[in-house]
């Protein structure tokens, strides 16, 4: 069964088309790995389907909903999260508070409630703090609840991004390169920890990445983009020996030459 | 000296004397001399002291209560200038309150507002109109002046008053980010004033240039508040209803969102944050801060006019924010006091002290450098050092730190993670 339907997926930059009619399918609770060279248009692809983007042209739908021109918090309330490329923690505030505001749309605490900080504020305000630690022990970092996020060194601060977003209870996760700037022995727990997270909470997986280890191990389907367009999808055996693949990752002489 | 100084931390008793012995010493200074600048300042930096005594924060607030309603005020009311204290004591309280609020904007949900009095001056105009008879020129119905009993009423509308400028003003102006923000943000301020200057025609509502004057002074079981040492407790009792309400919003769901839209506007919204809703509420309540002073104000001066709402108020605001440590509400309220005591106190005694100076011919100024006008730029002055040396102001901010082991027990209890959360997912679907 799918979950996420993205069909003639289009977005242009002035003269530049980041994204170009993608169609994409992914099923509930697979691992799906978005791969594609430097500039392809992968993270674009993951703004237009969390709202930072308009599409042009196309439609992006999650489960029976049509996301198109719903706004990020909102496509947020509709079940996805994810995490960024570049990381975007709330880097002065704690650890334990950026969880927290993972929390957001599960708390009611309004304007008089919070002013009057009236039983049921204070009471959900406790058990919101018990929540993310929680989260922050599922990633490994509940020790450091009370550092600021931009003290953490960088394996820890991606982690963050993934509690955080856990935090907001979404079917699907999608993770911008999480495993960039890592070591093997990070990126191997990474991996276990990915496939942990689809057993234990039912999530839907996409990932962008360009270890490749990585992505052939986790994945039970991948899509290729390549100047914005589609140029292959398949398990991980196909597009291996996938010749588009081949040529877009290595250039057209290491094909033809070989 | 380091003796003492190890013997003072951690001894909480030996703390609490000691504040205890300074301001009987300071009040009883304050209270003996006929008038003593700098008693009076001593006196209020125990408020200071008391901040960073280990005292447990409800006998802080506890002491600080005693100090500001019976200390204070007793002291003072001795010698001849007992009105002249509290009237800056009074100032004092009223701008606490508006950098409190503007520290919502911009320290806490990170928007440059550069128009701030214009919230101030709503506050200030909707009770001087109604005050007056200014408002039988428009209004069909009713008498005015309002009797001096409406002011506790008024109180309220300036804060829903200002509440909703803020929101109608943020409508159109949140679109624009960053520097742009701050300059539409001047612009409305400059229009408020502006407007008030100029709604004398064709029908007057604010009198124009010349000001509303006669106030109605507030009114309670027969009792005019006439002076200073009166307005005082108003100010008091309104700080502590917004000092409670910004300690209660700082910590809580919607103070994680403004912080979280200052720290990174496009992760906020991809955890479910709605931008506009949020930097809306971060205007409104800053403002609504202001829109109560600026009621009491016009009642204290008992004169509204469009020269109190200058750009120089928004930024001399803006400036106690800043310099007391933005998004630290312990540092605005250090910044608001002393700008306002530099301004109206220190700077004033220096400047009066070199006139003198210069009048017994002890020293000679050229005309350029006439002491009032040093005034300025030595506040300038003193600006620029701080922004060199404490960047992140007198106090900076700070994050709370929770209770590792307690949150630690608690997550044990739910048997580890692997159980807890996907628990609670299942109770949500
Ligand atoms: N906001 C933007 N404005 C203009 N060009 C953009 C913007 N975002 C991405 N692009 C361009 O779109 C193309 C795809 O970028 P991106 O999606 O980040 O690639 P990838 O994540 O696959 O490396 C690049 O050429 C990039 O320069
Ligand atoms: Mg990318």
């Amino acid at each position: 069964m799918s979950i996420l339907a993205v069909s003639n997926l289009t977005k242009k930059f002035g003269g530049l088309t980041a994204v170009n009619g993608v169609d994409i399918t992914v099923q509930k609770e697979s691992i799906t790995a978005v791969i594609g060279p430097n500039g392809a248009g992968k993270t674009t692809f993951f703004n237009l389907v969390t709202g930072v983007y308009q599409p042009d042209n196309g439609n992006v739908q999650l489960g029976s909903t049509s996301l198109v021109g719903l706004k990020p918090h909102e496509i947020s309330r509709h079940g996805i999260a994810r995490t960024f490329q570049n990381i975007r923690l709330f880097s002065n505030i704690t650890v334990l508070e950026n969880v927290m505001v993972g929390l957001h749309n599960h708390l009611k605490g309004g304007i008089f409630g919070t002013l009057l900080q009236t039983p049921s504020v204070r009471r959900e305000e406790k058990r919101a703090k018990e929540e993310a630690y929680e989260w922050l022990e599922y990633v490994g970092l509940g020790s450091l609840l009370n550092e600021e996020a931009k003290n953490l060194p960088y394996g820890a601060q991606r982690r963050l991004e993934i509690a955080r977003a856990l935090a907001t209870k979404p079917k699907l996760l999608l993770l911008d390169e999480p495993a960039a700037g890592m070591n093997p022995r990070e990126t191997r727990e990474l991996t276990e920890f990915i496939h942990r997270m689809r057993e234990e909470l039912n999530l839907t997986i996409v990932l962008i990445e360009h270890d490749m280890k990585l992505v052939m191990e986790i994945s039970e389907q991948i899509f290729v983009l390549d100047h914005g367009v589609k140029i292959a999808e398949g398990k991980p055996e196909e597009i291996r020996n996938n010749v588009n693949v081949i040529e877009a990752y290595l250039g057209k002489s290491a094909v033809t030459g070989a | 000296m380091e003796k003492l100084k190890s013997f003072l931390s951690g001894n909480k008793i030996a703390q609490g004397v000691l504040i205890g012995v300074y301001v009987l010493i300071t009040s009883l200074a304050l209270y003996l001399s006929q008038k003593s600048v700098v008693a009076f300042l001593l006196l209020l930096f125990s408020l200071l002291l008391l901040y960073y005594t280990q005292l447990s924060n409800r006998l802080k607030w506890l002491l600080a209560g005693v100090v500001l309603v019976g200390v204070l005020p007793w002291a003072a009311s001795s010698g001849p200038s007992y009105q002249s204290y509290m009237e800056v004591a009074t100032l004092v309280g009223i701008y606490v309150a508006m950098a409190l609020g503007l520290n919502i904007v911009v320290g806490l949900a990170g928007l440059l507002d550069l128009g701030f009095v214009a919230f101030f001056a709503i506050g200030a105009y909707t009770y001087g109109i109604f005050a007056t008879g200014q408002a039988s020129n428009f209004m069909p119905f009713g008498e005015y002046p309002l009797s001096g009993e409406s002011f506790w009423l008024f109180i309220l509308v300036g804060c829903f008053a200002a509440a909703l400028c803020g929101v109608l003003l943020g409508i159109p102006v949140l679109r624009v980010k960053g520097d742009y923000l701050a300059i539409v943000t001047l612009g409305f301020g400059e229009i408020i004033r502006i407007v008030y200057n100029n709604l004398d025609k064709p029908i007057n509502f604010t009198n124009g240039a010349m000001g509303i004057s006669s106030v109605t002074p507030p009114e309670l079981f027969g009792m005019q508040f006439t002076y200073p040492s009166q307005f005082y407790y108003i100010v008091l009792g309104i700080l502590v209803v917004v000092m409670f309400a910004v300690r209660n919003f700082e910590y809580s769901r919607i103070g994680r969102s403004w912080k979280a839209v200052r720290e990174n506007e496009i992760a906020a919204q991809s955890m479910g944050i709605h931008l506009v809703k949020t930097k809306l509420l971060a205007f409104a309540i800053g403002a609504s801060f202001s829109g109560m002073m600026g009621v009491v104000f016009a009642a204290k001066q008992a004169f509204v006019d469009p020269t109190s709402f200058t750009l120089l108020e928004s930024i001399t605001i803006l400036v106690m924010v800043i310099l007391g440590g933005m998004g630290s509400v312990p540092g605005v309220i250090l910044g608001a006091a002393v700008v306002t005591i530099l301004n109206l106190q220190v700077l004033t005694e220096v400047t009066n002290w070199l006139n003198q100076m210069s009048m017994e011919g002890a020293i000679s100024f050229p005309e350029a450098l006439s002491p009032s006008k040093m005034q300025r730029f030595i506040f300038g002055a003193i600006l620029i050092l701080f922004a060199i040396y404490r960047p992140q102001g007198l106090i900076p901010a700070k994050n709370p730190v929770f209770n590792e082991e307690e949150l630690k027990a608690h997550a044990a209890k739910q048997t580890g993670k692997k159980s807890s959360v996907p628990e609670d997912r299942a109770m949500q679907a």
